[in-house]
């Protein structure tokens, strides 16, 4: 290979993940496998009661328990903020929501079992949990609120006194008079009640943290499980703990997936943060995962109505929807945002529909706290919105997807300006549409249909198309939209004198591939290999600042910070070539590493520049500083909007209602692909959790709020063997307002999958008069269907 | 997990004067599966533990006369793979073959299972559709008398069981309806024809834990086919039910795995 022969290493090439050496051979540095000298281990204590008082706690016993540091509750963290709700949304009449404290440890009321009590620190993990097993705490047990209609019709006592009805915001968007009269005029109007099942992320590695505090520096640092360390350092820092951020040290080192949930700032953040102080000594905790299944916040949970409105010829006419928004026992670090602006505003999917409505009425409840969760908001509309089209088509006798084609966005019409808040920049849903048709093989369809019936077993196909906002976000947008932070991100990438570089990222990685994918950026436009650049990420002592990593952002907004910083090294990189090789700065030309005077072969390589600016001996000093170090912050000009069309096989045996998904093809327009590998990996996540929603997962509550769902022993995680292997294809047509051109890819499966699952079921269930089905599709759930629709028949 | 003292047993018989010496609080472990969970999750805190790993004359397959001799501690992959088993009892080895997962087919034992008698384990239904024999360290129990409904035997404490004899049967077979999440039978139904009759045990579905479907045998002796058996099941007040299997969908499952359980007999 030549020395700067990128073609390997740059944009557009299926590079190996990296990072998947150290994790695959167990040389990941996780915050678990980080000890501090002389650390402490902690337990919390956790509420087995969904709602109640706590009448007394008596430590007494667990204190004297041997090798016990400390044990504290409620009572001493009294006089500390609660954790802060990084979003204010405001509902109708511009009424600010219902923002009750989320206290650190339980205040006096426990209002989820897994709410913290108390913590114990000692010298083991297994001596602080003897020692917790000796608290004695009296609970006054309340009835539990866990159905979320009931709730609103209050009565007992609510989740939070300041909500009587445990409502929490009632949110519209959208022109209601317009959507009405647009109903009024429908030939057609289609009508759907659905549920968006509650699930719970389960990343691979639990959440874990330690809090360390240097006395003689008053530095505390702490180690966590995040996807965002900047924001926990502004959150915990800021709001809570009252620590200043040059006393802070955040550091999220290797970190065992997200999907979300480790986006929020979380109780035992601050609890190891603030002990490690009181006790003198560092202190760790490292969940369960029992203990993760009633602490991480969970994702979805959303009831919902919603209506559609054609005219003769199958043209959308107007949408409506009420939906309400399950937010659990307090409020998250972003959850009131997800069914309001990541929800309600992506209502138009990929459709020229003119008129739509809706209503988010969010509800507090006795359970774990609800949040963002792969996807967040977009999977809900665009469940939504697919299966109505669908049940549409059905009620028409059309084909499903020609329905769609007729009523997608065209391709001239872009920008388009939907009727819920959002600007399209472009995209091509009539290309995704033929790619996946032909990826799915429509043509043999009816062929595999008899095959199956000949089997004795029901054949369906079905159809979904997708959109998602992505790359967040303009921050005066949301800024305007109640969120308390910008969503900018930041990089430096800096040039060491021989050459190589360094580049630190605020968009941390925990399983997306960024130190692979954001190294060729690099190498792609410094004519560099790879090998020669570094990604730094996820330590507020090295990385200048960051936004961090949710809502597949990271490269879009992520990315072009890193690709301004490489701009400026260019730049500057110019001015010094310039005066080394004694031409005008407008006539070096930068190519493949070298920079060249124009129309001669005096040439200098970037490793010549950068030893120049370290050692500026032949140097512009006058007007050019030394060194090769550049900081960017970028603002996105726009969300992104990727987006894409699915199709997926299923077969059901209708004697027991078990469905195999039998094929699924997806087709994406994720904008320019930087490795198409790493792009497929994330479909491929992305869709086994999508398809997991659709037919496995869910979270179950029984009406006293005990969890039913605690452990994999009833949690039922996708597998290899649940799900077919994939095709996956893609066009593109690039962002128009970020220098790659790129979108994101880390949720569209997630997001694409499930309606495509139920649609492939209610097709083949068809037969039977099923007009509809809840999620997950159990066997249990689709045998009753049949039963139940074989009985209304007679 | 809390304390506790830790024996290794060298023999069935060092493992019988350990348990007797440990007194009430002791406890024996196999394949510490179910065991190691119970504890972990500070459930159960036996005062000493004796391990049945070391206990050689425990483990392994054996032919004799027209019975498999299964040992103890002889591990569901093993049982699985035997080709005795696989050649006397296919329906047997097929069913260890499915038992949870491969970790768990490569620790948990056939004795702990049925010691267990967990009301979604496999064995059970093996054990009585086939009308084995359960061999302890003190006598000889049948497999009618063994199960007393969930998670209760007729095992005394301190009692061994040392192995488990399975008559060779003329035709058999195994089919579950496995819990997704965690694999334990939502029900299974082994079927097991023999010269002295036909004989259906019935697992994971009944809110008694296994059972035999007399109903069932009775049609089926008359007719082995799936056929005479149309349209059969338990009454759904006799199920289990919970959020994966409502007791009417149990019902109907314990009809249709009965019938696949016929077909896969051949
Ligand atoms: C994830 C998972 C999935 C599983 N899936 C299935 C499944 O699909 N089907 C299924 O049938 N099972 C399943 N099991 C259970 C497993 O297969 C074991 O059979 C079970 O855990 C008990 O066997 P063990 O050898 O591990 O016993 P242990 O856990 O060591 O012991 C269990 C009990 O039996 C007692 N005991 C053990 N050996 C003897 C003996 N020789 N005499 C007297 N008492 C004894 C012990 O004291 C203890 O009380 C699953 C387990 C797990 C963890």
């Amino acid at each position: 290979m030549a020395p700067n022969d990128v073609g390997s290493t740059g944009i557009g090439a299926a590079v190996r993940r990296r990072e998947d050496f150290r994790f695959l051979t167990g040389r990941g540095t996780y915050t678990d496998d980080i000890n501090r000298p002389n650390q402490t281990h902690a337990v919390l204590l956790r509420s087995p009661h969904a709602h109640a008082e706590i009448v007394a706690i008596d430590a007494k016993a667990a204190k004297a328990s041997p090798g016990v540091v400390a044990v504290f509750t409620g009572e001493d963290f009294k006089a500390i903020n609660g954790l802060p709700c990084g979003w204010l949304v405001h509902g109708k009449n511009n009424t600010p929501m219902v923002e009750p404290k989320h206290p650190i440890l339980a205040d006096g009321r426990v209002r989820h079992v897994g709410d913290p009590v108390a913590v114990v620190i000692a010298e083991t993990k297994d001596q602080a949990r003897d020692a917790a097993e000796k608290i004695a705490v009296t609970y006054k047990e309340l009835p539990a609120i866990v159905d979320m209609k009931a709730a609103l019709k209050g009565g007992g006592t609510p989740v939070h006194d300041a909500a009587a009805t445990n409502l929490c915001f009632d949110w519209e968007l959208g022109d209601k008079a317009a959507t009405d009269a647009a109903f009024a005029k429908a030939a057609h109007v289609t009508k759907l009640d659905l549920v968006n099942n509650r699930l719970v992320p389960n990343a691979m590695e639990p959440r874990a943290a330690i809090g360390d505090f240097d006395r003689a520096t008053g530095e505390y640092t702490l180690y966590t499980t995040s996807q965002n360390p900047h924001v926990i350092r502004l959150l915990m820092g800021a709001f809570v703990l009252g620590i200043p951020e040059h006393k802070l040290r955040v550091v999220a080192p290797d970190v065992g997936g997200g999907f979300g949930s480790k986006i929020y700032h979380y109780a035992e953040e601050a609890i190891v943060t603030w002990a490690a102080k009181q006790v003198g000594r560092p202190v760790k905790w490292t969940s369960e995962r029992s203990e993760a299944f009633m602490s991480d916040a969970h994702g979805r949970d959303h009831v919902t109505h919603v209506e559609l409105a054609l005219d003769k010829d199958g043209k959308f006419l107007g949408m409506r929807c009420e939906t309400l928004a399950n937010m659990g026992a307090y409020l998250s670090t972003f959850a009131p945002c997800i069914p309001t602006y990541l929800h309600g505003t992506l209502l138009a999917g990929n459709y020229a529909t003119p008129a739509i409505y809706t209503n988010v009425k969010a509800v507090f409840t006795n359970t774990v706290p609800v949040d963002a969760y792969r996807g967040a908001g977009r999977p809900e509309a665009t469940f939504q919105i697919e299966r109505l089209i669908d049940k549409a088509a059905r009620e028409l006798k059309t084909d499903p997807a020609e329905l769609r084609r007729k009523n997608y966005i065209k391709p001239d019409q872009f920008p388009y300006q939907t009727p819920v808040a959002l600007v399209y920049d472009i995209g091509n849903y009539d290309a995704t549409l033929d790619q996946v048709l032909k990826l799915s093989d429509a043509a043999g369809y009816a062929q595999r249909k008899a095959a199956s019936k000949a089997k004795g077993k029901l054949r369906g196909r079905g159809i979904a198309s997708y959109i998602e906002a992505c790359g967040i976000a303009p921050s005066n947008v949301v800024g305007s939209l109640g969120a308390r932070a910008g969503l900018y991100e930041a990089a430096t990438v800096r040039v060491n004198p021989t050459g190589n570089v360094v580049v630190f990222t605020g968009s941390h990685s925990h399983g997306q591939g960024h130190e692979t994918t954001f190294a060729q950026v690099v190498s792609d436009m410094l004519g560099i290999p790879m090998e020669q650049v570094e990604i730094s990420h996820g330590d507020t002592n090295r990385v200048p600042f960051g936004m961090g990593t949710y809502g597949s952002r990271s490269l879009a907004v992520g990315g072009t910070a890193i690709v301004k910083s490489l701009e400026k090294i260019i730049a500057k990189s110019k001015k010094i070539a310039a005066h080394m090789l004694e031409a005008a700065e407008a006539d070096i030309e930068f190519k493949d590493g070298k920079f060249t005077v124009a129309g001669t072969d005096k040439s200098k390589t970037f490793g010549e520049i950068a030893l120049a600016a370290y050692v500026p001996h032949k140097y512009p000093l006058e007007t050019v500083e030394p060194g090769l170090d550049e900081t960017s912050f970028y603002d996105p000009k726009n969300f992104t909007f990727p987006a894409g069309c699915y199709v997926c096989e299923v077969e059901i045996d209708p004697e027991t209602g078990v469905v195999e998904v039998q094929s699924f093809s997806a087709a994406d327009d994720f904008g320019r692909i930087v490795n198409p590998m790493i792009v497929e990996g994330q479909v491929h996540g992305g869709l086994v959790q999508g398809i997991g929603q659709a037919l496995l997962e869910t979270c179950v509550y029984d009406k006293d709020g005990q969890l039913q769902t605690g452990s994999y022993m009833d949690y039922t995680m996708p597998r290899a063997g649940d799900v077919p292997s994939f095709k996956v294809a893609h066009s593109v047509t690039a962002c128009t307002h970020n220098p790659l051109g790129v979108k994101g890819c880390g949720e569209a499966g997630a997001i694409g999958a499930p309606p495509t699952v139920i649609n492939a079921i209610v097709d083949a269930l068809s037969e039977y008069g099923v007009t509809h089905i809840d999620m997950p599709a159990t066997p249990n759930r689709i045998w009753k269907a049949i039963q139940d629709a074989k009985a209304a028949r007679h | 997990m809390y304390n506790f003292e830790y024996q290794k047993a060298s023999s069935a018989a060092d493992a019988a004067a350990k348990i007797k010496a440990a007194g009430e609080d002791g406890k024996l472990m196999a394949g510490g599966m179910t065991l190691i969970p119970t504890l972990k999750q500070r459930l159960a805190q036996p005062s000493a533990l004796v391990d049945l790993g070391g206990a050689k004359d425990l483990a392994g397959i054996k032919v004799e006369g027209n019975a498999v001799v299964i040992g103890a501690m002889t591990t569901h992959a093993a049982v699985a793979a035997s080709k005795d088993v696989q050649g006397k009892i296919k329906a047997l080895a097929g069913l260890a073959a499915n038992i949870g997962d491969r970790q768990v087919r490569h620790r948990g034992t056939i004795g702990g299972s049925i010691a267990n008698n967990d009301p979604a384990a496999d064995y059970p239904a093996a054990v009585l559709a086939l009308g084995a024999t359960i061999v302890t360290n003190q006598r000889k129990i049948a497999a009618d008398d063994f199960f007393k409904g969930m998670f209760e035997t007729a095992l005394q404490p301190g009692e061994i069981i040392t192995a488990v004899s399975f008559p060779v049967p003329e035709k058999a077979g195994y089919v579950k309806f496995p819990n997704p999440a965690s694999r334990y039978a939502v029900v299974g139904v082994f079927v097991a024809k023999t010269g002295g009759g036909v004989r259906v045990g019935v697992t994971g579905a009944g809110n008694s834990g296994v059972f035999r479907a007399h109903k069932m045998e009775e049609a089926l002796s008359k007719d082995f086919s799936a056929k005479a058996i149309e349209g059969m099941h338990p009454p759904a007040d006799a199920m289990n039910a919970d959020i994966h299997a409502s007791a009417e969908y149990r019902a109907h499952l314990v009809g249709v795995m009965a019938k696949r359980a016929i077909a896969a007999a051949g």
